[in-house]
Order: C-alpha cells, then sequence, then structure tokens
C-alpha cells in the first residue's frame, strides 16, 4: 500500500476529535492533504520527538486518549522512548508508525527498519499490543481493534516507498498549530 | 544548601506540575525529592531531547512544564528548543547543572563548562544562575520570563546548591 492510502484510512477510522501528533515531514504533510483536522498536531521540526510529545500530553490528560502517527525514521532516531512508553504504559497512548524504509521528505535515502523488526522492539519494551500490518485491506479493522483496548499499542504499517508528488507544506504558523493542538486537548 | 522539599513547594506555588528530566550528581537532592513526591509525578526520561519533547506536550496539554538535566544534555536537546520549544512557543522551566564551572571537573565537562553560558546566550534562551541565597528570587524571574518571552527559560546550578549523592 501507498503511505497515501494508509494516512487516508487511518484519518478516515479515527475519531476527528482525537488529538494526533504526526511525524515531521510528509507524513504531516500528507495527512493534512487527505484532511486538516483541527486537533493535528504538526510537528515541523525536531525529529525524533513525536512519540515523546504525544507520551506528554498523553500523560498530562489520563483521561483522554491521544495518538501518535509516527514514521521508521523517527522511532529509530529516539528508539529509547519506546522503552520510556512501554516502562509508564499509559493506558491512553495510540502509536502509528508508517514504516516505508526510508527518509522519505529528504529523498527516499534507506533506514534500517528493513532490518529491524519495530513491532517486535515495542512488544519487548512493554506495550500492551504491537502487531503490523501489511496490506491494506486490514488496516483500519486493526484501527478499530487498537482503539477498543487499553495501549499503550503500536501498529506497524509498512507503506511503500515514495511520496505523493506536489503535497503543499503546513501553511500554518507553529503558534496557531499549537493553538489548535491545545484546543483538542483541553476537551 | 537548599532544601529540596522548600524548592518543590516553591515550584508548586508558582504552578509548574509537570516534572522530567535525565539526573545530574549535583541536583541529586531535587531529583529525590521529585522521585518521592508521588504528587509531582516525576517521570523520569531517557535522554535530555526526549525530554524536552515530554514537556512540550504535557505544555500543550495544560500543564505547566520543568526539565532537569546536566549540562552535557544541552548539546542533545538544543534542536528540540531551536526547532520546537522557540517556534511554537511552548515555554518550560530547564533546570541546568553547570558541571565544568570555571574549568574544574571532570575532563568531559570542561568545555560545556566554560560555554554554557555563552551558548544559551547565543541560542537565545534566558538564563540566570540559582543561588541559596536568591532562589526564590530566581524562580519568580524564571516564571515571569517563562511567561513574557514564551520560551524555555534557564536556572543553572552549581555544584553545591543542591544535596549531592554522598
Amino acid at each position: 500500500m501507498d503511505r497515501i492510502e494508509a494516512v487516508t484510512d487511518i484519518i478516515g477510522a479515527l475519531d476527528d476529535d482525537l488529538p494526533i501528533v504526526h511525524a515531521n515531514g510528509m507524513i504531516s504533510r500528507e495527512s493534512f492533504s487527505v484532511k486538516d483536522r483541527k486537533a493535528n498536531f504538526y510537528m515541523i521540526g525536531s525529529m525524533g520527538l513525536t512519540m515523546s510529545i504525544g507520551l506528554g500530553a498523553a500523560l498530562a490528560r489520563p483521561d483522554k486518549k491521544v495518538a501518535v502517527l509516527d514514521g521508521d525514521g523517527n522511532v529509530l532516531m529516539n528508539m529509547g522512548t519506546l522503552a520510556q512508553i512501554g516502562a509508564l504504559a499509559p493506558a491512553n497512548l495510540y502509536h502509528i508508525c508508517l514504516d516505508n524504509q526510508t527518509y522519505a521528505s529528504t529523498g527516499d535515502q534507506p533506514t534500517i527498519s528493513g532490518a529491524v523488526a519495530l513491532e517486535r522492539i515495542a512488544a519487548a519494551a512493554g506495550y500492551t499490543r504491537a502487531w503490523k500490518v501489511t496490506e491494506r485491506a486490514a488496516l483500519v479493522p486493526a484501527l478499530h481493534e487498537m482503539f477498543a483496548s487499553d495501549g499503550p499499542a503500536f501498529l506497524l504499517v509498512k507503506v511503500a516507498p515514495g511520496n505523493l508528488p506536489g503535497v503543499a507544506r503546513i501553511p500554518y504558523p507553529p503558534e496557531e498549530i499549537r493553538d489548535n493542538f491545545s484546543a483538542a486537548m483541553k476537551v | 544548601m537548599i532544601p529540596e522539599n522548600e524548592f518543590i513547594a516553591g515550584l508548586k506555588e508558582k504552578g509548574f506540575d509537570f516534572f522530567t528530566g535525565v539526573p545530574c550528581s549535583l541536583l541529586h537532592g531535587l531529583v529525590m525529592g521529585l522521585e518521592e513526591d508521588k504528587s509531582a509525578g516525576y517521570v523520569a526520561a531517557i535522554k535530555e531531547d526526549a525530554a524536552a519533547g515530554l514537556a512540550c506536550g504535557a505544555s500543550m496539554a495544560g500543564r505547566k512544564s520543568m526539565v532537569l538535566m546536566q549540562n552535557s544534555g544541552l548539546g542533545y536537546s538544543l534542536n528540540a528548543f531551536t526547532s520546537l520549544h522557540m517556534i511554537y512557543k511552548t515555554p518550560c522551566l530547564i533546570l541546568m547543572s553547570w558541571r565544568g564551572y570555571e574549568g574544574k571537573d571532570a575532563p568531559e565537562h570542561i568545555i560545556m563548562g566554560q560555554i554554557n553560558d555563552k551558548l544559551l546566550d547565543t541560542v537565545g534562551i534566558p538564563w540566570r544562575e540559582l543561588t541559596e541565597a536568591t532562589w526564590r528570587d530566581d524562580l519568580a524571574w524564571a516564571e515571569e520570563t517563562m511567561a513574557k518571552e514564551q520560551v524555555p527559560v534557564t536556572l543553572l546550578v552549581r555544584k553545591g546548591v543542591f544535596r549531592g549523592p554522598h
């Protein structure tokens, strides 16, 4: 499946008011092109910190579900945070990782995720559930299953390398992104 | 020495309610005080940039965040400050030990000890030294500066300000 197909299905399956912390680069941009949700946090820099931002939000509001839409490059950059999430075990955190085995935003240079089973690392770190999907037909059922149970859960979504051409950058100033996400976290 | 329970009470009075970080021996007493104070909910982070990310997420979810770190962690977390906190304007208090102050420390701390203050100036992170005599004013200044500038604000901590491990 292409990443844009996965992003389309994920955004379609999740509630519009669910806060989602997005990885930087093409993941944020493709998600924005699918649907610009007010509850989206578009991380435009600070690669490696998608999980930490989501975890901080989840710990601050344990009564509220928080999702992280991550990429393999981000997870590999700060893999210790998988251990941190497993150890703290926030029941309200849902971690989806789009794995195309490349740094797509910088020109499709390969990552090492083809040789590393990130979902098995998440399981070993203590996520309550960690598994992967490779077929598009399995994605939406997996998401429903994921959000029906307590977290922290990790879903690895294997997608093809490559980017949707002509996808715009996030047009909002960072402070506006912050305010939208903060408002979604206040509900 | 600043009694850690008084300092933690001072932090809470200023509204701080999310605490994370990576320990330093110079901050030992404070870290242990936060670990033992269950109401503080201290989150032991795996790395300083990850602690900065946690602080940002918690701030956007309505908390007032503090990050503890050794100054060696400044290198790891600089990109978090410049490409996250300082552009999204998510302030936090950074309590940073000043290892290598005046060149008196183990070799690995000497260079950062020499440039610690200048590096913060270059990045544009307001800082002040936290001292035993002035800590209530220092804390008040940090909290006001965070609110006014909407950026991370650092209090640098020399050896002996908090209880050590030995």
